[in-house]
């Protein structure tokens, strides 16, 4: 007695909205509003007091921005969704909503340059401290983890050298230990894997990127798997005990499986404030909606840069998950049957000004601080998105002074291996 | 709060603490589920007047013991909570196999019952000798039936609204986690445990047509496990029938048409506690 639910596809058209039942729009409608009128006063103290379900300031929620909530939560078999105002944003209220002054995080070290910023620095100065740790290392996940741990934090492919978080794995360090494991799931998107599957509990995007595609809007969604269970864990009062700030609510009473969304929504966009606009919200469903489509692409057109890259006589190395020469190949073929991303790093031959020659004289590829849009991007990053960090962690990163990071976009793969060959071409000649 | 039963059983309040002075509204949940399915109207009634009683049955979520292996037991563990608890006058409301629950408890403690509301409901409620099979053989198969078979059919149970409990939910996904966390939390052994005593369950009709207080349905037109014609029997027996038909929601109808079931329940209770003393 086989049940479906239904693809991916559909659900990445349909989930989160009927047709406009008002208006019989097909398109989901821009809601510009900040507020709703209540129907009365008891309407108005219910919605307040989560009594009922609706709409009340465009902070905590907003119609257009919800869609794009459900949309994602759907996709990744989350129980809900949170978006906010970027994937940074989405980080800081994972981390906000779970702990506070004098709790500790165990990290990946292959983080996105902001990522490492927020965790080593900014939030250090407010009493949270971070251990960078080598996320092949599942002894290092083990040994770091103190009393005072409150969550486990790594990329699904990390940046930039595309480690594979071995998810399963760390995963079951994290809940040996009672902790949950957040994933950023951006590089990899629900096409490409759905990390609840695989034993994460919180997963966050930014969506300015594959979400999107376009590059139009920054943006960021959190979204909880309703798997972990913060009673039994015991350590996160914040969920599992009173609340002052919301009339005494324990939201662990209120909701078995997400009382992690209720305190974020009602605590950290309420005073946080790092919301979603409703025209971003548009912006980033309409490139929901094809995203398989698009990642199948992206990926496919990856794999063609890749193999080219790789027999070049200019080019060192390639990091790419999908190639058998990467440590985490096997892994990848476990956790990324569907293809490895479209963004990856590769070292060239040669000196820093080659480099410096190669990403000028690209002509199809822009030069940029992004990745995952529809175009297709280039970066250096040790003077760019990871210039802050100190060059024996960019080592450990495995980013050197020739490391190129592309993301691939969705052109004719022809013309961008052309665009690349006569860049290495001009770079040789630099030497 | 915890009642002073043996086994020791857990109820959610509403957000308010418990006053068994007040007219009381007790909500029995379905099989392999917990209180939580009814967080918006358990926490509207109990900030209008109500006090609430949102139990998690034995053996499920946070309650203890073993789940029960017949609706009757089931009935005799929630009326000795609610005496502990003090409770005087009363509304019961189930949903699915709380519904048959309701009836039993309606049936232990006629002078205390103002009221019965059946959510969901049906008579006989077989369960599927297949699905049956499914909860002891292939407990995630079986699960992500139940699941797609209690919404709304294809797509309508992705895009409900509003979404339950509020904007950014997944319905479909949070029934999913709740079934997989008491499988987790209490066993594997309460689902199948709880399908054979919906199944087993042979006084319906005869207790129905005891109830001496009005009984509401709430029924989804959707529904695909008990849809509304299988509550037929159940409501032709009943002396006081009153149905409240959801257009749009299937067997999960607490999430998907939280505010139908809200103003039904709320109506109702509204209702026979004004016309009872």
């Amino acid at each position: 007695m086989p049940v479906r639910y239904p693809g991916f596809d559909t659900l990445a058209l349909h989930a989160g909205q009927p047709p406009d039942p008002t208006t019989g729009s097909r398109a989901v409608p821009i809601y510009a509003t900040a507020s709703y009128v209540f129907d009365d006063s008891d309407h108005a103290a219910a919605l307040f007091n989560m009594e009922r379900s609706g709409h009340v300031y465009s902070r905590i929620s907003n119609p257009t921005v919800a869609v794009f909530e459900e949309r994602m939560a759907a996709l990744e078999k989350g129980v809900g969704a949170i978006a906010t105002a970027s994937g940074q944003a989405a980080l800081h209220l994972a981390i906000v909503t779970l702990m506070g002054a004098g709790a500790h995080i165990v990290a990946s070290r292959s983080l996105y340059g902001g990522s490492h910023n927020l965790l080593g620095y900014t939030l250090a100065r407010f009493g949270i401290d971070t251990t960078f740790i080598d996320p092949r290392d599942l002894d290092s996940w083990k040994r770091s983890i103190r009393p005072n741990t409150r969550l486990l934090f790594g990329e699904t492919l990390g940046n930039p050298g595309l480690d594979v978080l071995d998810i399963p794995a760390v995963a079951d360090i994290a809940h040996d230990h009672g902790l949950p494991l957040l994933v950023d799931s951006t590089f990899t998107t629900p096409y490409l894997m759905t990390p609840f599957d695989h034993g994460a509990d919180l997963v966050y995007h930014s969506a300015t990127k594959f979400i999107g595609g376009h590059g139009v809007a920054i943006g960021g969604v959190l979204i909880d798997g309703g798997t972990f269970d913060w009673m039994a864990s015991g350590r996160f009062p914040t969920l599992t005990e009173p609340y002052a700030g919301f009339h005494g609510m324990n939201f662990a009473d209120e909701s078995t499986v997400a009382p992690f969304l209720l305190r974020a929504r009602r605590e950290g966009l309420r005073d946080f404030g790092a919301c979603m606009s409703p025209h971003t919200a548009f912006f980033l469903l309409q490139g929901l909606e094809t995203l398989p489509l698009r990642m199948q692409r992206h990926v496919d057109n990856a794999r063609k840069v890749v193999e080219f890259l790789s027999s070049h006589a200019a080019v060192e190395s390639v990091a790419y998950p999908g190639l058998p020469s990467h440590p985490d190949h096997a892994l990848a073929q476990r956790l990324l049957p569907r293809g490895c991303g479209a963004v990856f790093s590769f070292n060239m031959k040669g000196s820093r000004a080659a480099g410096r020659t190669f990403v000028e004289s690209l002509q199809v590829f822009s030069h940029l601080a992004n990745v995952g849009d529809a175009k297709s991007l280039v970066i250096h990053p040790a003077s760019t998105t990871h210039f802050r960090v100190p060059d024996e962690q960019l080592e450990a990163a495995g980013i050197t002074q020739g490391t190129i990071r592309l993301s691939v976009g969705l052109e004719d793969p022809a013309d961008l291996i052309d665009d690349l060959a006569q860049a290495l071409k001009r770079a040789q000649k630099v030497g | 709060m915890d009642l002073t039963t043996s086994p020791r059983l857990y109820a959610y309040t509403g957000g308010k603490a418990f006053d068994a002075a007040k007219p009381t509204v007790v909500f029995l949940h379905g099989a392999q589920h917990d209180h939580s399915v009814w967080i918006l109207q358990s926490r509207y009634l109990a900030h209008h007047g109500y006090g609430v009683l949102a139990l998690d049955l034995p053996g499920h979520m946070r309650s203890d013991g073993p789940p029960p292996g017949t609706i009757e037991e089931m009935a005799d563990r929630v009326a000795e909570a609610l005496r502990s608890a003090g409770v005087g006058r009363f509304v019961v409301v189930g949903q699915s196999m709380g519904s048959l629950i309701a009836l039993e408890l309606a049936k232990r403690m006629p002078e205390s019952t103002r009221g019965v509301a059946l959510v969901a409901t049906a008579f006989p409620m077989r369960v599927a000798e297949p699905l049956l099979n499914a909860t002891r053989d292939a407990p995630d198969d079986a699960m992500d039936m139940i699941n797609v078979w209690s919404h709304s059919p294809s797509i309508a149970g992705f895009d409900r609204k509003p979404s339950n409990p509020g904007p950014g939910f997944s319905n479909m996904w949070q029934n999913l986690r709740l079934m997989q966390r008491i499988q987790r939390r209490n066993g594997a052994t309460v689902l199948p445990t709880d399908f054979v005593a919906c199944s087993r369950y042979a006084a319906g009709l005869e207790t129905a047509a005891a109830l001496q207080c009005p009984v509401l349905f709430v029924l989804g037109n959707s529904d695909s496990m008990t849809p509304p014609r299988a509550a037929k029997a159940l409501v032709d027996a009943c002396r006081q029938p009153q149905i409240v038909t959801l257009p749009h929601a299937g067997h999960a109808l607490m999430s998907e048409d939280p505010d139908g079931v809200r103003k039904a329940i709320a109506e109702f209770a509204r209702r026979v506690f004004a016309t009872t003393s």
